[in-house]
């Protein structure tokens, strides 16, 4: 009942919005913007053809296979260059200005080396979501409290059980938070990669409804599509933060 | 008694803006097996610099530090610091921390010293979980083994601390303010059950303190520090028998010698 009641505000602006954009599209009577009603039978309309689903099917296996390669690669890479002085020294200049380059300004040359499959979109979002979770990894295992650290040392345990015990379980929380950031980037990009190179995808659904007639409402319907997948993904990985080795950091 | 903790012309310098700032000066006592002595002396006079270096944690520039009568300079679990932050770890229910000391090589020697067969592994596994529980139980855990930190009070999670030293078999403690950031009724009440924990098992015991009455409750022995850079500026014996009362006439008057000491002439 309270979850309803904190939800209300926010349900209230968006009906406020709806009712806008229906009425500026009564009052101008434009012929190419879509009322709601538009993009709710346009979505019908792709439902029932199947196409709808096919699209964010091939979406989603494009995250899913950058961003599961990226958290892969990250996550030991982060551990070894927060755990290694001279591993970070040597690769944190690197990173740092590789990251801000956009994964769009990579098309091109991922394009050039991975052609036009499915390969270019995997590449654009494993760069996009494999630099936040390493930064995120390296500051986890430098911000763990020296006190931890100290006390393992007092006890003498080995190596292997030092982290295990102490330094994964530590930067978990931190890993999630680079994990949600790299996700969220990693959804961003699929749909800018579909649109320029592809030919399946929420992306390419976009700009083919727009290109093949002007279909705003299924443009629109897209973008509605991808905004709730987005928040689901987010959801899910905001899931994770209730399990056993993270719900520490968050209990106070 | 036997000689336990040697410690012989400790000195430490940091660098700081002004150039080296001298923290301990010279510093040299000794520490009998089985003995408990606090250690008092006014507020950033290098206290918490002398236990670490005692502990192994600090380097000292000059000086040695003899425990058994060999140079030790590395911390390990033959003695370990209880410090006034803690360092139960939050991931691991309590359970988990008191058993964390008990892995590897520790665990052996335990086992070794007390006739338990290195069978199998899962068999050590219950035998650590056994020795936890147990200690769970001395320091009044017991029904708390399988919570988390997060979900203990302050006093408990001290108690989890205490234990999971215990757990080890140290030879020596090391408490650094170790009930200061408790309310004055559980600190009080942890001090009794830190008697009551020592008088079952005996550990050398060297407590930081800037309570001269819990000093005074717990020690046989207390070594006053100077202001820093810190040397010892008296050493006074405590000769009262447990349980003591903090309250009575000798150790009230104890109190204001030790308070003089430390430059406080007048209490109101």
């Amino acid at each position: 009942m309270n979850r309803i009641k904190e939800a209300l505000p926010a349900m209230a602006l968006i009906a406020v919005l709806i009712a806008a954009w229906w009425l500026t599209v009564y009052l101008t009577h434009s012929l190419i913007f879509p009322t709601p009603w538009g993009v709710v039978t346009g979505t019908w309309e792709l439902l029932r053809n199947g196409t709808l689903w096919d699209h964010i099917g091939a979406s989603l296996m494009r995250v899913g296979a950058g961003f599961g390669l990226a958290v892969c690669f990250a996550l030991p890479l982060g551990l070894w260059m927060g755990w290694v002085r001279g591993a970070y020294r040597t690769l944190n200049p690197l990173f740092q200005i590789l990251r801000p380059i956009s994964p769009i300004a990579w098309i091109p040359i991922a394009i050039l080396w991975f052609g036009v499959g499915d390969a270019s979109p995997v590449y654009l979002i494993f760069i996009s979501s494999v630099f936040p979770m390493i930064v995120q990894t390296t500051v986890g295992v430098h911000t763990i409290e020296k006190r931890y650290l100290r006390a393992a040392e007092n006890f003498g345990v080995s190596r292997r059980t030092l982290f295990k015990q102490v330094v994964i379980p530590a930067v978990l929380p931190q890993v999630l938070v680079g994990m949600r950031i790299g996700l969220g980037v990693a959804w961003l990009v699929v749909v800018a990669a579909e649109m320029i190179a592809l030919h399946s995808g929420l992306g390419y659904m976009i700009m083919d409804s727009r290109n093949a007639g002007n279909r705003y409402d299924l443009v629109i319907a897209g973008m509605i599509i991808i905004g709730l997948i987005g928040l689901s993904l987010d959801t899910i990985m905001r899931l994770l933060e209730g399990i056993r080795w993270i719900r520490w950091r968050y209990a106070h | 008694m036997r000689t336990k903790i040697e410690i012989q012309g400790l000195k430490k310098s940091f660098a700081s803006d002004k150039g080296p700032l001298t923290v301990v000066d010279d510093v040299s006592f000794t520490v009998g097996d089985g003995e408990f002595v606090a250690v008092v002396g006014p507020s950033g006079c290098g206290k918490s610099t002398l236990m670490n270096m005692m502990a192994g944690f600090i380097q000292p520039d000059s000086g040695k530090v003899l425990i058994d009568g060999v140079a030790r300079s590395k911390p390990d679990s033959r003695g370990i610091l209880i410090s006034q932050q803690g360092s139960v770890f939050p991931w691991l229910t309590v359970r988990e921390n008191l058993m964390f000391g008990l892995n590897g090589h520790v665990g052996d020697n335990r086992r070794a010293a007390e006739g338990i067969p290195r069978s199998a592994n899962g068999a050590t596994r219950d035998n650590r979980m056994a020795i936890a529980d147990h200690y769970a139980q001395i320091v009044g855990l017991k029904g708390f083994e399988e919570s988390f930190p997060h979900e203990l009070s302050g006093g408990m999670l001290k108690r989890t601390e205490l234990a999971r030293a215990l757990a080890v078999k140290p030879e020596i403690l090391y408490m650094d303010e170790p009930f200061s950031a408790l309310d004055a009724l559980m600190s009080l009440r942890m001090r009794n059950e830190l008697l009551r924990i020592l008088a079952q098992e005996r550990h050398t015991t060297l407590l930081i303190t800037h309570d001269v009455e819990e000093a005074i409750h717990l020690a046989d022995r207390i070594v006053v520090l100077s202001p820093r850079p810190t040397r010892i500026q008296a050493v006074f014996d405590v000769p009262l028998v447990h349980p003591r009362k903090v309250s009575s006439p000798a150790a009230q008057e104890l109190r204001v010698t030790i308070l003089r000491e430390l430059g406080v002439e007048r209490e109101a």
